[in-house]
């Protein structure tokens, strides 16, 4: 106790002292945070905001009239077209995969869970020109499926369906893994309740288990449509980069540039990061609903 | 069905390639992946991916600190940034990147087809990793830690040091294995920004895509064999902080 005491009466440093030493301190840390914020903020414009705006800059360089011009052009329209029409297949085929993978990963107790799980993640791990030529090996010409698929006629690689299969191979991970902690969250209170009264095991899916899901899922899709939307080295080791036949919208962006069309490169690029900005949009406002319902 | 659909998008494919890369044995295997033009193309990936990773560790954590600790008007704006290079399609990153340090640069920094093209390609598709690996957990980190730590007479960065890194080391090694997988794999945003040199500027996913283009699938098989098997490494290392970490917490 004694040992202490000195130590409590200890006004070692006179007060006027001491506040004009906070005040130094309170001066440092303030600046230490405004140049913590400056480095921050600076490599963000640097690797971002800039580039990204340039490219805006360059685009209207000339006037929205051309840019207007270089959108209508037949392949331009077709690309965008053959996008929206396999965005539209491969994302409600992940819907529902992913929904039913995160039920069975979250929900189901069995052997080899793990490795679900891992080949769920492995798209996301690995590189889309990979994608792409393991399913040259299985669908192509030479492929382990592809005598079979030519003998019945069916062309996959260099035609549309392998166009859907690789698209549907990058996003597959996103609903899934957006769902699952949704699902771990929810726990199965209301689902064993639902039983309980008497609710078949769809009854229970579509009347409770999902509606507490959906944003969760919602979110999910978001993420696969963006990433359908704008794929590229898969889908372009698959289609075979035909004009006008098997040109994505990503695909035409690389066709133009490297054809010297810049005006056609950068209005198709264009397009795409507007996409992009709306899915950026629609994260936040969905992140924002999840956390005012947290907070309820 | 699930399972049906799962072996015809990946199982199969993923079967199909490992037996492509093992067809002429392992000391086929060996030569392609050793031959003077995939051995580049495959260090220069890792090494560059090294680099890419430390830098994202550094100013991902940095930019993950300002975004929770700091006060500005527009940090919503910057926040819902963070995640742009993931929703923008590659070939346009690329295209980005290029308008700005490509040879009709108004900032007179051309980056075109050199090695610090590939570098810049990757910092910006792997940018959100670290930010969003660590913010959460910046968030949940209670700061009265720190306050102790200052009262009792740490300066701010023992304090850094000793409480706040320790706390977020979890998340921004998770951060720095997602960046590395993105970085490794890449390919999109390379394509037009490095003119895809061999033995200079051509990354392993570049590699590939030129030697499937040639028809020569045997070496196209073996290099993405080897990125397979970075791939897996990598979502084992994730694996294990995450029960690393969870041990931690309790």
């Amino acid at each position: 106790m004694s040992a202490s005491a000195p130590h409590l009466q200890r006004p070692a440093v006179p007060l006027a002292l001491a506040r004009s030493g906070k005040e130094t301190g309170r001066r440092a840390a303030r600046a230490r945070r405004l140049g913590l914020r400056s480095v921050a903020l600076g490599y963000l414009a640097v690797l971002l905001i800039g580039p990204v705006a340039m490219i805006f800059y360059r685009t209207f360089e000339h006037g929205v009239g051309a840019v207007w011009t270089a959108l209508m052009a037949p392949n331009a329209q077709h690309a965008f077209w053959l996008s929206l029409e396999i965005a539209a297949i491969a994302v409600p085929l992940n819907t529902v995969f992913g929904i039913g993978a995160a039920l069975l990963l979250e929900r189901g107790r069995f052997r080899g869970r793990a490795v679900l799980g891992l080949l769920i993640d492995l798209p996301f791990a690995i590189s889309p020109v990979v994608v792409g030529l393991t399913l040259v090996l299985v669908y192509g010409k030479t492929g382990w499926l592809g005598g079979w698929l030519t003998e019945n006629g069916i062309q996959v690689i260099f035609s549309v369906p392998g166009m859907v299969l690789a698209t549907a191979v990058v996003s597959l991970p996103f609903v899934a893994r957006e769902t699952m902690p949704v699902l771990r969250e929810l726990g199965t209170d209301s689902e064993q309740a639902a039983a309980t009264l008497g609710a078949g095991p769809w009854q229970t899916f579509w009347r409770v288990t999902l509606p507490a899901i959906r944003w969760g899922v919602v979110y999910g899709v978001v993420l696969t449509t963006a990433r359908a939307l704008g794929e590229f080295g898969a889908v372009s080791i698959v289609s075979g980069r035909i004009e006008g036949q098997t040109q994505t919208l990503p695909l035409y962006v690389q066709d133009r540039f490297e054809n010297f069309d810049s005006t056609g490169a950068y209005a198709a690029a264009v397009v795409l990061a507007l996409l992009a900005f709306t899915t950026l949009v629609a994260m936040n406002l969905l992140t924002r609903r999840a956390r005012a319902r947290e907070a309820v | 069905m699930l399972g049906i659909y799962l072996s015809a998008l990946v199982l199969l494919p993923i079967a199909a390639l490992t037996s492509e890369a093992g067809k002429g044995g392992l000391g086929a295997f060996w030569r392609e992946i050793t031959s003077p033009q995939a051995l580049a193309a495959i260090k220069l990936t890792l090494g560059v991916s090294v680099v890419v990773v430390a830098v994202n560790a550094v100013f991902g954590t940095l930019l993950a600190w300002v975004l929770v600790r700091d006060e500005f008007p527009g940090k919503r704006a910057v926040n819902a940034l963070i995640d742009l290079p993931f929703a923008l399609p590659t070939i346009v990153a690329g295209l980005v990147l290029l308008s700005l340090y490509g040879p009709k640069s108004p900032v007179g920094v051309n980056v075109a087809f050199t090695r610090a093209s590939v570098a810049l390609a990757l910092l910006f598709v792997t940018l959100p990793f670290v930010v969003r690996s660590v913010q959460p957990v910046l968030h949940e980190l209670d700061v009265s830690m720190e306050e102790a730590a200052a009262s009792l007479g740490a300066g701010p960065f023992t304090t850094v040091r000793k409480i706040v890194l320790p706390n977020l080391t979890p998340a921004i090694v998770s951060g720095i294995a997602l960046s590395f997988a993105r970085a490794v794999g890449e390919f999109g945003s390379l394509v037009l920004i490095t003119g895809n040199l061999p033995f200079k500027t051509e990354a392993a996913s570049v590699y590939i895509f030129s030697q499937i283009q040639n028809e020569n699938l045997p070496a196209a098989a073996a290099v993405s064999f080897v990125l397979l098997l970075v791939a897996l490494a990598v979502l084992g290392a994730l694996t294990l902080i995450s029960r690393w970490s969870s041990k931690h917490v309790r």
